[in-house]
């Protein structure tokens, strides 16, 4: 009995190695005291059964108490080396890589187009979509474009037979949604436009577009210009300069062009906003009274406002994005470039 | 639209700042894309007096001419080689050292023998036109020394408007300078023409600048020449007038300078002219050679069918009777509105002209320009809508500028056929509806002010609650009320109204769903280490179904997608071209298929993937495995519990490999397996998935209770003869064991020493668990022992021994 309380004894001094022991010596000390078979604490408690009642339970409690003990320190030790591994393991080198797995992420004019439907949906506009094939009426003539009239002329439309044809804009899902749901209407209206325009480095013969329109009673060109500002200086920074400046659309009137301030050189005048200090944003203005008539609206009781804007290009503005072939040759390595989000994500 | 400053600011009667005007014209009448200075390059140019002309002595070309140029150590010694230098004359000087248009430096260099002081100019020289004949004369009286930009006012800029299609005013020089006279608070004048006499003498002199009685008649006979309107609808008002005796030759300075300053080539004094007038009033004119009429007759008529006539540029072209043709008594000599025919053009032997002042039909001449596809800077103005009633003042201006420039006279009034004579349009504007409709109270008479400035004749009516508001006729864009808002809106300036938030009531448009489904698959996709893709939806055709398009760009897009997966493909291969071997794509987009009445249209989501199947890390050492088959099924099986999860996944029937989606009423809606393409030899095989996008908003996960009792677990191997499939086995396993069999999972599949010939083995790992009691074991032996007993009954499935 005193030889196993000395060996007990002897044992509990080793447990000061467990602290500094590495992962293998771990595993060795383990095998050596805990065991199942040949563990030296093991040894002791498969003897306990042959002593003596006074002498088991000394003996055996000590052992127990030990054995806890160990087994306490090494649930510590191996917890501690599994936290920092190489901390402890000597001559591991921390500059080589980590383990990856494979990551995918969203198409950068996605993660546009999400960020100004966001924040159009915190100024109260909810998504709206519809057919990508139009008919002439939906795409133009409800949208009082005259007929024949040079206005068309920007608008060169790729036909399917009859007067189908894919849309010019998503203007024609404004139409859609005043047929459809009474004023106070506010929607946007993200999608694909199609115009005849063979690929080069600025142009697309299909490109996203995001269509604005809110109607209601009492809307004014104040709000207008309010909630499109609004949208600027939070796209952007919230102190980016705006200007609304005078131009034609059919379907509104009076009519707009937003620019923002130059987001390449700040407003000083460069290659990119050919010397203008000025972007330019998006189209929009007042919806024409005639447009709110073709969909059955009182236009003396209800006004409106609406705007179209493009998000490939505002992606090539904001991330200097050269060339809007890039936003369709989905190589790997440009939309990995973005996958961790477009702003402030990987580099 | 280029306009020249220097034109503007003849009309304007005051000096203007290139830039300025840009940015008065960009933020309240039209964008400016660019301001483009002409001849500043010419700084180093001075006015010299030639002194003396002498012979070369070498040179029998070349003369020595005494230059005094102004400079403080007398004249100077230049080497000339042109004809017309005559002593006492002025020319521009380049001195040595200056630096000439095209940035090359002027050098002191000898000339046969004899030192050249610098050089005297040619206009080509100086970039001022082509005339290399001789040196440019100068008619001035500044001292020698004079720099030739002060003297000579070429330098000037061009302002490049982007004029809007329901602007045609501003096609016009005058157009764009009643708009900056409204800003800047000037007025503007059509500026004197050189050797008019001011207009009044001219008019005095003949009969330039007389109109005839205008009314109802649709012919009539102008100074011999007879006028038929028999198209009044292609050309509701139409005049002629008859000048003869002018001498065809080139414009003088002044007016090429013009015309040269918006990038018009000068042709001759009278084409020049009616040019000029177009610029300046927007008045498209059309001057042909009186010989070269046969009657003479001018007959305004709808062309013949297939009638033929050769245009300016030298085309034949074929009419139809959708166009109106301007035709002497035989045949068509101008495409109304378009183009003249070579044959009547004003050529150096013309001595009588008819001079052409007409309104087209704007809807004619813009299908006839479309049918021709030919247009002009007329066919585009007429498109537009030109000023219906502006017309006499731009035929006596373009009289009165011929007569000016290239001689002869008018004997007669000139013709003025116009059927139905119209009148301005009036339109009430309520002061209180713009302030409505603009946010901001706008007083009556600043209104009035605005309007008034911009040519808008004002009448208050009503006490003043509403105005009556005739509208000019180069306004024909303007038609209602909301159109002279805009006009008040955009004088006043859009910046000067506020744009604070303010509170606004929610719409009762729903966020649409479908959107909200595709987030959600494009977020698990992303996850799942997919890269979105942006393809096209036009390609080549695939399949019958392909709808087509009527006007392609190309063949390549002459059809609309089927699906995506071919265009996915493509980008692939586009990836691989780039050396880039692990590529997983995926895109969510509409996809076409032709309909019954009209093609049908739906979104689609496909994903392709090929390469490694997980980056590989130092540690691993060997390679990675490629993706294969099953890591096609996992993320088929992902995308469409994601995007179709009323969908079930099964294998495809037909034995090519892969799987299918099936709805539940047995339609397929989605297919994945392995694709073919242009690969190179390096690279893995590549996989593809596509199915179609479920729109409806799945409902919310119920929350099942986490278990609380302990499981019981066993593996199991099973003997599975050919043509048994783990589905079945499982299905049988998963029926006969009964709602405590929680959950089965392969976890082995074995074929070789041990296993009978025609016979694999698959090991299942099986968690039975009671949600309410603890599991025996003995229970899950009897559960497992049943469920062995019809799995070899059924399937003749047996447990593997040993």
């Amino acid at each position: 009995m005193r030889d196993l309380l000395a060996a007990l004894t002897e044992l509990r001094e080793r447990l000061h190695e467990i602290p500094q022991a590495d992962e293998r010596r771990l595993q060795d000390l383990k095998t050596e005291i805990l065991g199942r078979k040949a563990g030296a604490l093991t040894k002791i408690l498969a003897a306990l059964p042959g002593l003596e009642p006074a002498a088991k339970k000394q003996v055996g409690g000590a052992a127990n108490a030990l054995k806890r003990d160990f087994e306490a320190a090494i649930a510590a030790r191996e917890r501690e080396l599994k936290r920092a591994p190489a901390a402890a393991a000597a001559g591991v080198d921390l500059t080589m890589p980590g383990r990856a797995s494979w990551t995918g992420g969203l198409h950068l004019v996605t993660q546009v187009v999400n960020e100004i439907c966001e924040i159009f949906h915190e100024l109260g506009f909810t998504r709206a979509v519809g057919p990508h094939i139009e008919t002439e009426r939906y795409n133009f003539y409800a949208l009082n474009f005259p007929k024949d009239h040079p206005a068309l002329d920007a608008q060169d439309s790729f036909y399917l037979g009859g007067d189908l044809l894919l849309r010019t804009h998503t203007s024609p899902v404004q139409i859609r949604t005043l047929e459809r749901y009474p004023p106070p209407v506010r929607v946007v209206i993200p999608g694909l436009a199609y115009r005849r325009d063979p690929f080069d480095a600025s142009h697309s013969p299909v490109f996203e577009q995001i269509e604005g329109l809110a109607v209601d009673e009492g809307i004014s060109f104040v709000d207008f210009k309010a909630t499109l500002a609004t949208f600027a200086r939070r796209f952007f920074t919230a102190d980016t300069r705006v200007r609304f400046r005078p131009s034609f659309f059919p379907f509104t009137e009076p009519s707009a062009e937003m620019d923002v301030q130059c987001q390449i050189c700040g407003g000083t005048g460069c290659a990119a906003c050919k010397q203008s200090g000025w972007m330019e944003i998006l189209g929009s203005g007042m919806v024409h009274p005639a447009v709110l008539e073709n969909c059955g609206v009182d236009s003396e009781r209800y006004s409106g406002f609406a705007w179209g804007m493009g998000p490939d290009r505002i992606a090539m503005a904001r991330h200097r994005i050269p060339d809007i072939r890039l936003l369709f040759d989905s190589d790997v390595r440009f939309l990995a470039q973005f996958a961790a989000g477009a702003k402030g994500g990987a580099r | 639209m280029i306009v020249s400053r220097s034109w503007l600011e003849a009309l304007l009667g005051r000096a203007l700042d290139a830039r300025e005007t840009a940015d008065r014209l960009t933020m309240h009448v039209a964008p400016v894309d660019a301001v483009v200075p002409l001849h500043q390059d010419l700084g180093d140019i001075v006015v010299a007096r030639v002194l003396e002309v002498k012979q070369h002595p070498n040179a029998d070309r070349l003369t020595l001419c005494r230059v005094d140029a102004g400079v403080a150590g007398g004249p100077v010694e230049v080497v000339c080689g042109a004809r017309n230098v005559q002593a006492g004359k002025s020319y521009p000087y380049a001195p040595v050292g200056a630096v000439l248009p095209g940035g090359a430096r002027l050098e002191r260099k000898a000339i046969r023998g004899v030192e050249s002081n610098g050089m005297l100019c040619s206009a080509k020289e100086l970039g001022l036109g082509d005339d290399h004949a001789g040196i440019l004369e100068l008619d001035t009286a500044a001292p020698p020394g004079s720099r030739f930009v002060d003297v000579v006012p070429v330098a000037d800029h061009q302002i490049v408007i982007d004029v809007p299609a329901n602007r045609p005013d501003l096609l016009g020089h005058k157009g764009v300078a009643r708009e900056l006279a409204a800003l800047l608070g000037a007025t503007v004048k059509l500026p004197p023409i050189p050797g008019a006499g001011g207009g009044e003498a001219a008019r005095a002199g003949g009969h330039a600048g007389l109109g005839g009685p205008r009314g109802p008649a649709t012919s009539g006979v102008v100074d011999g020449v007879e006028v038929r309107l028999e198209d009044p609808e292609g050309a509701p008002r139409y005049m002629i007038a008859v000048i003869r005796g002018v001498n065809v030759a080139s414009s003088p300075g002044w007016l090429a300078q013009r015309l040269a300053s918006i990038g018009q080539r000068p042709i001759n004094n009278v084409v020049d002219a009616t040019n000029y007038v177009l610029f300046e009033v927007n008045q498209p004119l059309h001057a042909f050679d009186l010989a070269k009429l046969r009657g003479p007759a001018v007959v305004v008529r709808r062309a013949q069918p297939n009638e033929k006539i050769v245009t300016l540029d030298g085309v034949e072209r074929a009419l139809s009777p959708e166009m109106t043709a301007i035709c002497d008594a035989e045949r068509p000599t101008i495409v109304a509105g378009v183009m003249g025919s070579a044959e009547s053009e004003v050529a150096a032997t013309t001595t009588d002209l008819v001079l052409e002042c007409a309104y087209f039909q704007p809807t004619r001449v813009r299908r006839t320009r479309r049918a021709l596809g030919l247009s002009s800077e007329s066919s585009y103005r007429f498109e537009r809508g030109i000023d219906l009633l502006g017309m006499p003042e731009a035929m006596r201006r373009a009289i009165e500028l011929i007569i000016a420039v290239a001689g002869g006279e008018q004997r007669e009034p000139w013709l003025d056929l116009w059927p139905q004579p119209v009148q301005e349009k009036t339109i009430f504007l309520r002061p209180e509806r713009a302030a409505h409709l603009l946010g901001v109270a706008t007083e009556r008479a600043e209104l009035e002010r605005l309007l008034t400035a911009v040519g808008f004749f004002v009448a208050p009516k009503d006490g003043g609650s509403r105005l009556a508001v005739q509208v000019p006729g180069w306004r024909p864009d303007v038609t209602r009320e909301v159109d002279l808002i805009e006009e008040a809106a955009r004088l006043t300036g859009y910046d000067a109204f506020p744009d604070e938030l303010r509170p606004y009531r929610p719409g009762t448009v729903p966020d649409a769903p479908v959107e909200q489904i595709k987030a959600r698959v494009r977020e698990r996709l992303a996850q799942a280490g997919f890269f979105e893709a942006r393809t096209i939806p036009l390609g080549p055709g695939d399949g019958p179904e392909a709808v087509a398009v009527r006007n392609p760009l190309s063949a390549d897009e002459a059809f609309l997608r089927r699906r995506l997966i071919p265009g996915l493909v493509r980008r692939v291969e586009h990836n691989w071209a780039n050396r880039n071997r692990d590529v997983r794509l995926f895109e969510i987009g509409v996809v076409f298929r032709t309909g019954q009445d009209r093609p049908e249209e739906w979104d689609s989501v496909a994903g392709v993937l090929t390469g490694a199947r997980r980056p590989r890390h130092w540690s691993e050492g060997a390679k990675v495995p490629d993706m294969d088959i099953w890591d096609l099924k996992h993320h088929f099986e992902l995308a469409v519990r994601v995007a179709a999860p009323s969908c079930d996944v099964q294998p495809a029937s037909g034995g090519g490999g892969g799987w299918v989606a099936v709805q539940r009423d047995g339609e397929v809606a989605g297919w994945a397996g392995p694709l073919e393409a242009d690969a190179p030899v390096w690279a893995a095989p590549l996989f593809g998935f596509e199915v179609r996008l479920d729109v409806t908003l799945p409902e919310a996960v119920p929350y099942r209770p986490l278990p609380t009792q302990p499981p019981v677990e066993r593996d199991i191997a099973l003997l599975v003869p050919a043509g048994v499939s783990a589905g079945a086995v499982s299905a049988v396993l998963a029926r006969a064991a009964g709602p405590l069999l929680e959950r089965l999972e392969v976890f082995d599949e074995y074929q070789g020493p041990g296993v009978p010939a025609g016979h694999r083995s698959v090991a299942w790992h099986c968690t039975f668990r009671d949600p309410v009691r603890t599991l025996r074991e003995r229970q899950v032996d009897e559960l497992l022992a049943g469920a062995l007993q019809a799995l070899e009954d059924e399937l003749g499935v047996r447990r593997r021994e040993g």
